[in-house]
């Protein structure tokens, strides 16, 4: 039972969803309403889940003092800080002037956005080291990308001003972006879509089992 | 306050550039930092908004919400190593409805339409219209077509890339590789603009050089 | 000296510098800024530095990676105190967006979902503020939701910034109004499932606790039909894409799209199907944006960082790929 009640459960909602696109009226309505509110529901448990595990690892770390177990204290103390001043600032914990708003602007936005901004110095070090017209599809693929690159910010118009407008940098890329860049987009789309699709219908009919433990 | 903040938040920032240095304590701590208030914005925001905004200002008009709360506590059961199993449950809730929604959706909007916006007329810029579409128009319209179809014939792996079939598939990883072209520069710029975005905070915000 | 105590020292260096300049901001010294002599100085030392890195890779010696990162740095820094005038080039699917905004009457419900969080906000939060800009300029209702926990955080910067305009303040809009934040709620692609059938049950109240019913821009905002226009601000999922499946194709939402530049050239597949109604991708097109809404912010004045960013990544390929193909040669010679 342990497996088959799962399985009935994602047939059931799943099949739900589909006959809801054909026949959206009561009580397939009513149905997938429920269902979008559950899921609201559940996916906010299962993010808390997650917090929460983070929180009982960082506290097994810190009580058997692995390595680097003061950085998991850290994790622990900066945790309750948030959540503790969050919780009690009440429903305007957003608001502007409350500790949870100078904590969201002052060490929320600063570590959130420098973490993703490394990743400017890493894809220069890429390009230099990696980056190599070794064939014609490699050379492509560069090609485009310079074009792009250059035409979208305004040392392409610098460049190219000479050019008559309709063959300047800018409309180049402007043209690569709008025909040949969205064929093969398209193209990604409609094979990743198929995917998708057969894939929902075997998860659906239970010839997936991956996410209830089981094999196909 | 204001000079603690920018400080903290200068430190903060520099500390996670540091490792582009090396690895070292000062990154470490501050990606411990940035872990545990990540973790703890989540669980307030989802705490007021949704369990609080949603659930609870809701059940009395919508007492089925009951329902969902009663997965969603079986999903934080996961917690509890010998009756964990019970999370399969809910688990198996969202993994059915994603399915079902997606199934649908991507097979209208990422399928059907994609390939309706594809088979468009060549000559003529609507299908009640005469031929009255330019060059311009008429080249892109078959570059379209053209790159989205070799594009997918080069896809289809259930059949050996040989013959026709074969240059067709070579013409569309053409189309392909001016794609992950056109990816690849737009990803830089990305990245780029995030680094713009903190350089100016520790130029501007911070030690006040630019304006 | 070992590696520790210069490490330490150079630390230290730092401090005293940023000290320094902190210091000067705070005593009331104005910003700094190259003339144009010294900002060609610095462009033509640039370019020769590449060039010595071009010299150096044909002799087979590879620069370490944290050359390249200080060259990043400088490409991206320098430009700041730089101020050449550019001309910011506008693409058809950022006129088509503007245009869309335009033709909506006075006192069209704009639905803007803010769809990103901090680390993609230099690319979409001048985005947000022009686009909110515009909407109150011509007296256009806005509704603010968030598919991200901290969308509705962004969204109120958005505001505050807008609202730091005496233009917009002559207007003396109020909230509930012109304008609500009904906040955040997790579910993904099944929240914008839900506002399809009914915006209440998704946001019994604001993000502030207020009930939907005592709104007055809302309470009579029962679903999709009853919004003119969408604009969504994406950094991924949930998105645009969600949001083209859902509330355009099954609801028929008019909808326009800012993105960050990683996720931007998917959606000209949609643009292309009118699937949406205009596009901005990445920084540029927020600075394609304030050009044509007559408005220069961040999004215009990050544009020269954004072109010498660019151009040191070509010259660092084009350098790497030189190099490629002398070994190339070399190796067949000596095959030969």
């Amino acid at each position: 039972m342990r497996q088959e009640i799962p399985l009935l459960i994602t047939a059931i909602v799943g099949i739900g969803f589909v006959i809801q696109y054909f026949i959206p009226h009561w009580p397939f309505s009513r149905m997938s309403d429920w269902f979008s509110d559950w899921f609201s529901i559940v996916g906010a448990c299962a993010i808390i889940l997650g917090a929460l595990n983070l929180l009982k690892m960082s506290i097994e770390k810190t009580y058997r003092r692995k390595e680097d177990w003061g950085y998991a204290a850290v994790i622990i103390g900066t945790f309750l800080l948030m959540t503790v001043i969050g919780i009690a600032e009440g429903r305007g914990f957003r608001n502007p002037g409350t500790s949870f708003d100078w904590l969201y602007n002052y060490v929320y936005i600063p570590l959130s956005a420098t973490m993703f901004a490394i990743l400017a110095f890493f894809v220069a070090s890429a390009s230099y080291r990696a980056f190599r017209a070794r064939n014609f599809e490699a050379t492509l693929l560069l090609i485009a990308a310079f074009f792009v690159m250059i035409g979208r910010v305004p040392v392409g118009h610098t460049l190219s001003s000479f050019m008559p407008v309709g063959w300047q940098l800018s409309d180049l890329a402007s043209w690569v972006m709008t025909y040949p860049q969205t064929a093969g987009q398209r193209a990604i789309m409609i094979g990743i879509g198929l995917g998708i699709v057969s894939t929902s219908l075997r998860i659906i009919l239970g010839l997936e089992r991956a996410h209830i433990g089981g094999g196909k | 306050m204001e000079h603690f903040a920018l400080w903290l938040s200068a430190f903060l920032t520099l500390g996670i550039l540091s490792f582009l240095y090396k690895d070292n304590p000062w990154y470490k701590l501050s990606e411990a930092v940035f872990v545990g208030i990540s973790a703890g914005f989540w669980f307030v925001t989802l705490f007021w908004d949704n369990l609080v905004g949603k659930f609870w200002d809701g059940w009395q008009d919508e007492p089925m919400l009951w329902v969902g709360a009663a997965l969603g506590f079986l999903m934080l059961l996961r917690l509890v190593p010998r009756i964990g199993w019970i999370s399969r449950w809910p688990l198996a809730f969202i993994v059915g409805a994603t399915s079902g929604l997606w199934l649908m959706n991507y097979l209208a909007s990422n399928i059907m339409v994609q390939v309706q916006a594809t088979i468009q007329p060549l000559f003529s810029t609507s299908y009640a219209s005469g031929p009255d579409a330019g060059w311009g128009a008429i080249v892109g319209s078959l570059v379209i077509v053209v790159g989205t179809f070799t594009g997918l014939v080069y896809f289809y792996f259930s059949k050996e890339h040989k013959g026709a079939f074969g240059a067709t598939a070579r013409v569309g990883i053409f189309f392909i590789m001016i794609t992950f072209g056109a990816s690849f520069g737009y990803t830089v710029m990305s990245r780029m603009s995030l680094l713009i975005g903190r350089i100016d905070f520790l130029l501007g915000d911070w030690l006040g050089l630019i304006n | 000296m070992s590696t520790r105590a210069k490490e330490l020292i150079a630390l230290g260096a730092i401090t005293l510098f940023a000290l320094s300049f902190y210091l000067n901001k705070v005593w009331g010294r104005g910003t700094f800024e190259f003339p144009t002599w010294l900002s060609a100085v610095v462009i033509a030392l640039i370019g020769l530095s590449l060039l010595w890195i071009l010299v150096l890779t044909l002799k087979g010696r590879l620069i370490e990676r944290r050359v390249v990162f200080v060259y990043v740095g400088f490409a991206v820094a320098l430009p700041l105190f730089m101020s050449f005038s550019q001309k910011i080039t506008i693409s058809p699917e950022v006129y088509q967006l503007h245009d869309a905004l335009m033709e909506l009457p006075a006192g069209s419900k704009v639905l803007i979902s803010f769809d990103y969080d901090p680390p993609s906000a230099p690319e979409l939060q001048p985005m947000a503020e022009s686009i909110i800009r515009v909407c109150f300029e011509k007296d256009l209702k806005v509704i603010v939701m968030g598919l991200w926990p901290q969308g509705p955080q962004q969204a109120n910067l958005a505001l505050e910034k807008v609202f730091q305009d005496s233009a917009i303040v002559a207007k003396n809009l109020q909230y509930g109004k012109d304008y609500v934040n009904l906040g955040f709620q997790a579910g993904n692609e099944f929240v914008i499932q839900r506002m399809g059938s009914s915006f209440e049950s998704m946001f019994p109240s604001d993000y502030e606790g207020t009930p939907y019913k005592e709104i007055p821009l809302v309470r009579n905002v029962r679903n999709f039909s009853n919004v003119d226009f969408s604009v969504n601000l994406s950094a991924g999922f949930p998105g645009t894409v969600e949001w083209v499946q859902i509330a355009v194709d099954r609801y028929g939402l008019p909808m326009g799209a800012g993105n960050t530049a990683v996720q931007a050239p998917v959606m000209y597949a949609y643009l292309n199907a009118g699937q949406l109604e205009g596009l901005l991708g990445g920084m540029s097109g927020a600075a394609e944006f304030e050009a044509v809404a007559e408005y220069q912010a961040k999004g215009t004045k990050f544009m020269l960082s954004q072109s010498f960013a660019h151009v040191v990544v070509i010259a660092f390929v084009i350098i790497g790929n030189v190099a490629f193909f002398r070994s190339g040669r070399k190796s067949k010679l000596r095959g030969n």
